[in-house]
């Protein structure tokens, strides 16, 4: 409620202002400001009251009441006083912003208020008046995205200088509410600094707060103790920023919980220290990830695949996403390879990156290959075709050197799967 | 030819590989598209033409932008469209293909290639007699005859599935290749085809493969496969093949 509230209050005193500014003199009545003030805010009290309205309604009381306090005047303060009695339980229950009061009351020259004594909004004025006085439109006090606000909030218009996509922020839950409660000065600069000394480049940064907008509402002594944290397990500078940069939600884990996931892939994959913190740098995402599907894969490969704890170590650690890859996928992939390619588990441990690759171009291939009569993938027999090159290798590539056979010949075969 | 914004528009055809959906096709080929013209289209009006199901492979005609008014007069035009069956003999599944549950094994010993012919033409002779019925033409005119001499007489109307032309490709105990040209067929259709077949020649049958090779005016030739499924490719396949289907289309619904 407050960030609207805020920019409210500041556009309202930006038109008072503007109005201030284009008044011709012979209009102006000689009343004191607080009059002025008083009418302005039974004219706006005219408007349609919602619920969204009764804070902003509550600011508009809180600024007479000290905008009164300063420059009292005898006749005003009867009738400000019977509102204000109305709604002394709303002011004590309602949160206020105290740092806007003082912005608000220094905004204004008070020499200028004596000089020129404003008229009442309900006077009449002339066309070319009215032409003068520049209105800006009411900023939304709810709003679906953050495009209404982008103009208006300092943060906002710094951090898409620095590539952070909004359109995509504000579909996340909450995002876009805690960019604008944020001040730049104060807390995201303070952030900002703390990644690029953690590692993060400066072309990156957008893409990471994209992704992770979250941290900028962290502490800043938190974030700091969790890298102190990954320095204290001996990962370097260099690995902390490429895993931060990779999985941008990593520093939002708190201690005890990174701490937890390491300790579980140190446990269920049965590798050494050092191995483990190789598969984190090259794979960060395992820690910020879901932990049940890893070890669902790791059941379905050992009871249904049929590879042994060792194996599993070795695929796991020479290919990581096989962690994270969905089940079917696996299971389909290995029933290919095994059952209808005849290809044994030891092979497949030595070339885990099949599990990788897309099962129609393993499909297809194995076809050709078996169409020319080159299918051949044990190593103790003649003209050997490893794994890693009928999958790893480009379309031309593989025609010419593995299946000795022009691209046309494959792609004609291909029509007539 | 380009519509507005670049994106190219009209018909073009493609080769679904087997044991994908065929939506799956269309929207594999829609986000290529995008990804080339950028940001600017969030979805592209794609439709499809006949329709192949998931094991089956083969010519699949898709449209673009007002390329999607042509498959309605494509699909009024009532043109035949071209299968190669792959069967097997000695097998019979619950659905007819090689993939479905074991019912029976057969023997197959006794079947030859004259036998096979012969159900062939059975087939298409019953067939025949279905597209004189749907085709909506007078059988006592002059002009039918002539029709008919010169293989012509086409279905005006929806109609059940109907054969016109059906023949043996290869046939190497136990498997067999038909090329069957039909109207208004689903390829389950097909398969029960190869399963009748089977059962008239007393033993039994299974669809192996089921490969469309002509689509109205579209051949496997004019068919992209999925490494050129890019714009520069689809729209050299457009600009192709628009010839073909005006005169097509002229042809048949009068201009």
């Amino acid at each position: 409620m407050a960030l609207w509230a805020r920019q409210v209050s500041r556009w309202w005193w930006c038109s008072m202002k503007r109005a201030h500014a284009t008044e011709f003199p012979q209009k102006l009545r000689s009343c004191s400001n607080t009059t002025w003030r008083c009418h302005a805010f039974y004219h706006l009290a005219l408007l349609p009251s919602e619920n969204d309205f009764s804070l902003w309604k509550l600011q508009t009381y809180r600024l007479l009441s000290t905008g009164s306090c300063s420059q009292p005047s005898s006749s005003d303060d009867g009738s400000l006083a019977s509102p204000e009695s109305n709604l002394p339980s709303e002011v004590n229950q309602k949160q206020e912003k105290a740092e806007m009061l003082p912005d608000v009351n220094a905004a204004i020259p008070y020499e200028d208020w004596d000089d020129i004594p404003p008229s009442s909004a309900l006077e009449e004025i002339s066309e070319e008046e009215a032409m003068q006085i520049i209105a800006e439109p009411l900023l939304p006090l709810q709003s679906s995205t953050l495009r209404d606000y982008v103009d208006h909030s300092e943060t906002l218009a710094k951090l898409v200088h620095l590539g952070v996509d909004l359109s995509q922020v504000e579909k996340r839950q909450k995002a876009g509410q805690l960019l604008l409660t944020l001040d730049f000065e104060k807390d995201v600069r303070k952030i900002l600094l703390f990644l690029k000394d953690v590692g993060v480049e400066d072309n990156q940064l957008g893409s990471f707060l994209t992704k992770n907008p979250y941290i900028l509402g962290e502490d800043l002594e938190a974030l700091e103790t969790r890298v102190a944290y990954l320095k204290s397990k001996k990962f370097d500078k260099r690995e902390i920023a490429q895993m931060v940069s990779r999985a941008p939600y990593l520093l939002l884990f708190s201690v005890e919980r990174l701490d937890n996931r390491l300790g579980f892939f140190k446990n269920e994959l049965g590798l050494s220290v050092r191995k483990t913190k190789d598969l984190v740098i090259r794979f960060p995402r395992l820690l910020t990830g879901k932990l049940e599907p890893v070890k669902e894969n790791i059941q379905i490969c050992q009871i249904e695949l049929g590879f042994q704890r060792s194996e599993i170590q070795h695929i796991m650690f020479k290919t990581p996403k096989t962690l994270t890859a969905s089940k079917k996928r696996l299971r389909q992939t290995f029933d290919y390879l095994h059952n209808v390619m005849g290809i044994p588990h030891d092979m497949l441990t030595r070339f885990p990156q099949v599990f990788n690759s897309k099962l129609l171009r393993i499909r297809e291939r194995h076809l050709f290959l078996k169409f020319l009569g080159r299918a051949q993938y044990d190593p103790a027999q003649p003209s050997y075709i490893s794994l890693d090159q009928l999958v790893s290798l480009p379309d031309e590539v593989f025609c010419t050197e593995i299946a000795k056979a022009s691209i046309q010949d494959f792609e004609k075969f291909l029509k007539t799967l | 030819m380009a519509a507005a914004g670049g994106l190219p528009a009209g018909l073009f055809a493609v080769f679904k590989p087997p044991g994908v959906a065929w939506e799956r096709v269309r929207g594999a080929v829609e986000t290529r598209l995008l990804r080339v013209t950028g940001p600017r289209f969030r979805r592209l009006k794609m439709g499809a033409g006949h329709r192949l199901d998931a094991k089956a492979s083969g010519v699949l005609v898709l449209g673009i932008g007002h390329g999607n008014k042509l498959l309605t007069d494509m699909y009024n035009c009532h043109l035949t469209k071209v299968y190669t069956v792959g069967g097997l003999f000695g097998k019979a599944t619950d659905d007819f293909s090689d993939t479905g549950k074991l019912v029976e094994k057969t023997t197959f010993d006794h079947i030859t290639r004259e036998k096979l012919e012969r159900i062939l033409a059975v087939i298409q002779g019953t067939n025949h007699k279905a597209l004189l019925t749907y085709s909506n033409i007078d059988m006592k005119t002059q002009e039918a005859y002539e029709l008919a001499v010169k293989g012509l007489i086409r279905p005006a109307v929806k109609s059940p599935p109907i054969i016109t032309v059906i023949r043996c490709l290869q046939f190497t105990l136990p498997e067999f290749q038909l090329e069957i040209h039909c109207l208004h067929e689903t390829q389950q259709y097909l398969r029960k085809i190869v399963h009748e077949i089977g059962l008239e020649l007393k033993s039994s049958a299974v669809c192996t493969q089921v490969r469309r090779i002509r689509d109205g005016v579209f051949t496997l030739d004019d068919a992209l496969l999925r490494t050129h499924w890019n714009l520069q490719s689809i729209q050299n396949a457009i600009w192709d093949c628009q010839l073909k289907v005006k005169a097509e289309i002229e042809k048949t619904l009068g201009p």
